[in-house]
């Protein structure tokens, strides 16, 4: 049976290459002298460290807990010793580093319990935990938390379940080769994943230019028998993997930007992400490895099955990095990010290690002004008007950049790709879209701060007149009234300010004394320090524990003379508002 | 002669009428301006304007008592946006209510703080918990960096710490567009 | 520093610029055998004038020569001036022409990309308002050697009677004006076949290089078709309420500037529509407005003014006929 296509404007067509990566099978790297695994891998929260330095940690043991729902764990991908739980060059754009685990792998390959989960039996809800415990996120590269989108929408079933195999960006073939490896187990994580989508058919898009592993599970899914599977050949035209764009491809469905695909009955998974649920349930192991492709600039590119925390140069050493490399890049070459250092981790989104030289990717050459030839519009897989919101960004005129539809840009590249300018369109809409996101950030901040400003001058107005009114019940009884203690209220921060100086005496004597005892116990703790050379903070910590010690005591004897002037002035307070996450700019 | 000016007089009286009319017609409720200009401003609180807090100088600027260019933490970008709201000719930052400065939040050296409260009492924000002879801590999230608690306090504990980028919040630079011609003639002789 | 993607198609702009060229050399060629090689001359003096407009605009503006200078859009325009204008003009209107859509019309809204009118149109439109006499000024076929043309061009005396005559464009409103109608008036030889003898051929080589530019993919479908399709619409209505008043559609399409305006001029891109509805709006106003002004304006052709006209319209069209976003079709709230 032939099934009907449909097709997505624009799109380019750039060379593939990848024939070199997919020559030899895909090789298991060697465990590197020291694992490095960031706690957020994965869009969402971060998760809390389990495990500090000098614990020992087993393979598959899980060392970050995942931080609400909106998140997913990390384990460890073989047995050793924690070193350090500390900021760690991350590989990102930004050169950042964030909290990792850094394991030291003592060679025995020690592993947690493997409980094979019974998800037959379990509720959705219960599957979706385990997945998320097992740190189980989208392999395609945008990382979001599988867990998250095993539900059916509101709809209340999704029709058509969607695995991507269609890994249409040059060079990467880590899909590839895992479909020709893993046929028959990535097509029962998918049965699974039907199951709990309650979906009626799951389409398997892969290019056309992957002509084994399109065999390879056609072979499987009639090995399963399962009528439900139809593996889809689709034409090679970047971006064809984006899920947007090959859900329209095998469905003819547009899932607009910041919708569920859900809604519109239809779910899209990554190839290895299917794999990862069928071991995550079936065999109980969390997602502690993934398939990298090494390529580019490098002497024997090849596919490997990567311990996620590998650094990268260690997974470069395998494949000889050539020595006119300029620079690497994690991911293909229309959509990866400049790697800041060969110490960055391999993490759960890296599907491809790519080394640059000046030979296969020229650096731009320099940028001449937007002709407005429609080039990129033509190319724009989502029907935008690249150049107008280049214009927009460029001028940092966001809000019109906005209602050319920014946030509906995937960073595809296309449009860099064509720009006869050589214009770098995209840099543009990342630069505006991370400037609108810290602006909106900025802009919560100040609301929450304006609701809690108005909430305090409100507050005091309101102790002033409940005060006001006891004086006057106070004076109703005694004529002669002490109106002066009216004035006493703060109301604003300048009236605070002002009335500092005028704190009654023996609360200035209090403070005298406390300071005075602060001083004395720093001093003691100073003294300490000088003999052990520990550092001036480690001596005020000190200061501050014999403080601690002597608090009970201290507040016995002052208790008396301060009750009422307690200002418990937080609890009152509003609650902060939660940041509400993917309104309609995310 | 007559008749020309008859019909300006004419023209003058009706839309003068029509004016006045719509002008009591659709007089707009409330002060929408002072929110505008409130809207623009970062709501510190920190007082730097001279007024107590960002809606009293949102409310001074709207009646012309106050200048647009006495709010530091807005910044140059703040100055200009209200430049842009109000029509004005923008100014750089008057410095005698100080300077830009990155943003930063406010932390309790917990060691030397004696637990006075004088700070619960400064922050604009309730940004501080504690209680009298309690340790006060600072909620990072909900400080809004106006150091209004730094001179209050009689121990010297408060630090203002500028706040780092971290992944999450990092953001890409604006693309540099090359003015000067890129020489590519070294490149060529080196290669 | 730079980001994705690191790939990129072999593309420029300096060879969107040289494949226009290209696509120019069919008519220019045909141009020269017909009306003699006083055009070659133009093109000189027009290249010259605005790569020297070209080098010092961009010196004192401050900004990089050597870059822009080699871009060819200077060049483009240069030509598509030369080619409008007629093969005998002095050689300073030339300049003047060409320097005004350089400086005024290019540069001082703020270079390449930058300026909201056809560069080339504003020329044309500068010099037939200022010297329409010189402008109707067109050589016959074959009418002079070599000699005598370039001559012309670079001074000398001007003897116009005989050596040039009037385009058909402008016979046909001289002799509608004088009491004639349309089918007397094309009994003149100078007619040709269609739409005036030699002119034909000139139109159809425009198409020839447009084809190609459509087929090497540098312009849209849009603007040729929206631009000849709504020509033949508002000519052949004229035409069929009378025909003694009116040319034919054939007249109108294969007459003065028509195949070029849809193939070269509409399709500026810098100054025209960019969205595929509001280029069939664009091309089709200017075709509109064209015919307007050679069936009942002053001027013979009114390509130049209605692509000027057109642009000023050019931001609005393009607010209202965004197409749609992926996923946003059909009443979707954007």
């Amino acid at each position: 049976m032939l099934r009907q296509l449909f097709s997505f404007n624009g799109g380019v067509k750039p060379d593939p290459n990848k024939g070199a990566s997919t020559r030899e099978p895909i090789a298991r790297l060697p465990l590197p002298p020291q694992l490095i695994i960031p706690l957020h891998q994965h869009i969402g929260g971060t998760p809390r460290p389990l495990v500090k330095a000098g614990d020992r940690v087993l393979h598959g043991q899980r060392i970050g807990a995942a931080d609400g729902n909106v998140s997913s764990a990390v384990h460890a991908p073989t047995s050793g010793t924690v070193v350090a739980v500390e900021p760690r060059l991350m590989p990102h754009a930004s050169g950042l580093s964030a909290m990792a685990v850094v394991i030291e792998p003592d060679g025995l390959d020690l592993r947690v319990e493997r409980e094979p989960f019974d998800w037959h039996a379990a509720t959705p809800g219960e599957v979706r935990d385990h997945l998320r415990d097992a740190g189980v996120v989208g392999l395609g590269g945008a990382v979001f938390p599988s867990h998250l989108k095993l539900s059916a929408g509101k709809a209340g079933s999704t029709d058509t379940l969607v695995i991507n195999g269609a890994e249409c960006e040059p060079f990467i073939t880590c899909d590839d080769m895992l479909m020709r490896s893993e046929p028959l187990d990535i097509l029962r994580g998918a049965q699974v994943m039907k199951t709990l989508l309650a979906a009626k058919q799951v389409l398997v898009g892969i290019e056309d230019n992957k002509p084994e592993a399109a065999a390879a599970l056609k072979a499987a899914a009639a090995e399963l028998g399962d009528p439900a599977l139809d593996i889809v050949v689709v034409p090679t035209r970047y971006p064809a993997g984006g899920a947007k764009q090959l859900i329209r491809v095998l469905t003819g469905i547009e899932v607009p930007h910041g919708q569920r695909s859900t809604d519109y009955g239809v779910q899209c998974f990554n190839v290895a992400t299917a794999l990862a649920v069928w071991n995550a349930l079936e065999r109980g192991e969390p997602l502690t490895r993934r398939i990298v492709t090494v390529a580019g600039n490098v002497e024997r590119p090849r596919n490997f099955d990567v311990a996620i925390g590998t650094p990268i140069g260690f997974v470069f050493e395998h494949a000889g990095l050539k020595p006119d490399t300029d620079k690497l890049i994690m991911g293909g070459p229309m959509m990866g990010v400049p790697l800041p250092g060969v110490e960055a981790p391999v993490v759960k989104a890296t599907n491809c290690l790519l080394a640059s030289s000046p030979a296969l990717f020229p650096p731009p050459e320099p940028e001449m002004p937007c002709i407005r030839c429609g080039e990129c519009a033509r190319a724009c897989p989502a029907d935008l008007q690249p150049f107008e919101l280049y214009w927009h960004s460029r001028s940092r005129n966001f809000g019109r950049a906005q209602e050319y539809h920014l946030f509906d840009c995937i960073e595809c590249g296309c449009c860099a790709y064509v720009c006869p300018s050589h214009i770098p369109l995209v840099d543009y809409y990342r630069y505006a879209k991370s400037e609108i996101w810290a602006r909106e950030r900025d802009k919560d901040a100040a609301d929450s701060a304006r609701e809690r400003f108005e909430f305090r001058n409100w507050r005091a107005e309101r102790e002033k007149e409940e005060k006001a009114a006891r004086l006057a019940a106070r004076s109703a009884a005694k004529p002669v009234a002490k109106t002066a203690e009216v004035a006493d209220t703060a109301t604003s921060p300048a009236d605070a300010q002002a009335a500092t100086p005028a704190v009654t005496d023996p609360k200035k004597a209090l403070i005298e004394a406390a300071m005075a005892r602060a001083r004395a116990q720093k001093e003691a703790a100073a003294a300490k320090n000088t003999d052990a050379l520990t550092p001036d903070q480690q001596a005020q910590v000190d200061a501050a524990e014999a403080r601690r010690k002597r608090a009970a005591d201290l507040v016995a004897e002052k208790q008396a003379a301060t009750a009422g002037e307690t200002a418990t002035v937080s609890p009152d307070a509003p609650a902060p508002s939660p940041a509400e996450p993917g309104d309609g700019a995310r | 002669m007559i008749s020309a000016l008859l019909v300006m007089l004419g023209l003058a009286l009706a839309l003068g009428a029509a004016l006045g009319a719509a002008s009591v017609l659709f007089r707009t409720q409330g002060d929408p301006l002072v929110d505008k200009i409130d809207a623009i401003l970062p709501q510190t609180q920190c007082g730097q304007c001279g007024y107590p807090g960002c809606k009293p100088y949102a409310t001074a600027i709207a009646g012309g008592e106050a200048d647009i260019n006495q709010c530091p933490p807005g910044g140059d970008e703040g100055v200009r946006k209200l430049a842009d709201l109000l029509g004005r000719e923008y100014k750089p930052l008057n410095a005698e209510h100080g300077v830009e400065k990155p943003k930063a939040v406010a932390v309790i050296d917990e060691a030397t703080c004696i637990g006075c409260t004088l700070c619960i009492q400064a922050c604009p924000v309730d940004a501080i918990v504690g209680a009298a002879k309690q340790m006060h801590t600072i909620v990072a999230d909900l400080c809004t960096g106006c150091e209004l608690c730094v001179a209050p306090c009689p121990a010297d504990c408060i630090a203002m710490v500028p706040v780092a980028d971290t992944v999450d919040t990092w953001k890409w630079r604006y693309p540099v567009f090359e003015l000067k011609p890129v020489t590519h003639a070294p490149a060529k002789e080196a290669a | 520093m730079y980001n994705s993607p690191y790939l990129r198609q072999n593309t420029s702009v300096r060879r969107v610029m040289g494949t226009v060229m290209v696509a120019m050399l069919p008519a220019i060629t045909v141009q020269v055998w017909l009306f003699g090689p006083a055009l070659i001359a133009q093109l000189a003096i027009a290249s010259l004038t605005a790569l020297a407009c070209e080098a010092v605009m961009l010196g004192l503006r401050g900004r990089p020569v050597a870059p822009a200078l080699t871009d060819l859009s200077a060049l483009v325009t240069a030509w598509l001036i030369a080619v409008c204008l007629p093969p005998l003009l002095p050689w300073w209107a030339t300049v003047l022409g060409t320097s005004f859509a350089l400086i005024i019309g290019k540069h001082l809204y703020g270079g390449l990309g930058q300026n909201p009118f056809n560069p080339a149109m504003l020329a044309y439109a500068l010099l037939i308002v200022s010297f329409p006499a010189l402008m109707s000024q067109w050589p016959g076929l074959q009418s002079a050697d070599a000699a005598t043309q370039f001559g012309w061009v670079f001074g000398g005396e001007r003897v116009v009677d005989g050596m040039t005559g009037a385009t058909p464009l402008d016979a046909l409103r001289t002799g509608l004006l004088t009491g004639g109608d349309v089918g007397a008036v094309m009994q003149s030889p100078a007619f040709g076949h269609v739409a005036g003898a030699g002119w034909e051929w000139v139109a159809l080589a425009w198409a020839a290089g447009g084809l190609l530019l459509l087929a090497l993919r540098i312009i849209t479908w849009h603007i040729p078709v929206a631009f000849i399709g709504a020509m033949a619409l508002v000519s052949a209505i004229g035409w069929l309420i009378d025909p003694t008043q009116f040319a034919s559609p054939a007249f109108h399409l294969l007459a003065g500037g028509t195949l070029m305006g849809a193939f070269f001029i509409a399709t500026d891109p810098v100054s025209g529509a960019t969205t595929p509805r509001g280029k069939l709006v664009f091309a089709a106003g200017i075709a509109l407005i064209a015919w307007l002004i050679r069936a009942f304006g002053a001027y013979p052709d009114g390509i130049a003014f209605a692509v000027l006209l057109m642009n000023i319209c050019v931001p609005l069209i393009d607010m209202k006929t965004q197409p749609p976003v992926f996923g946003h079709k059909k009443g979707d709230a954007p």
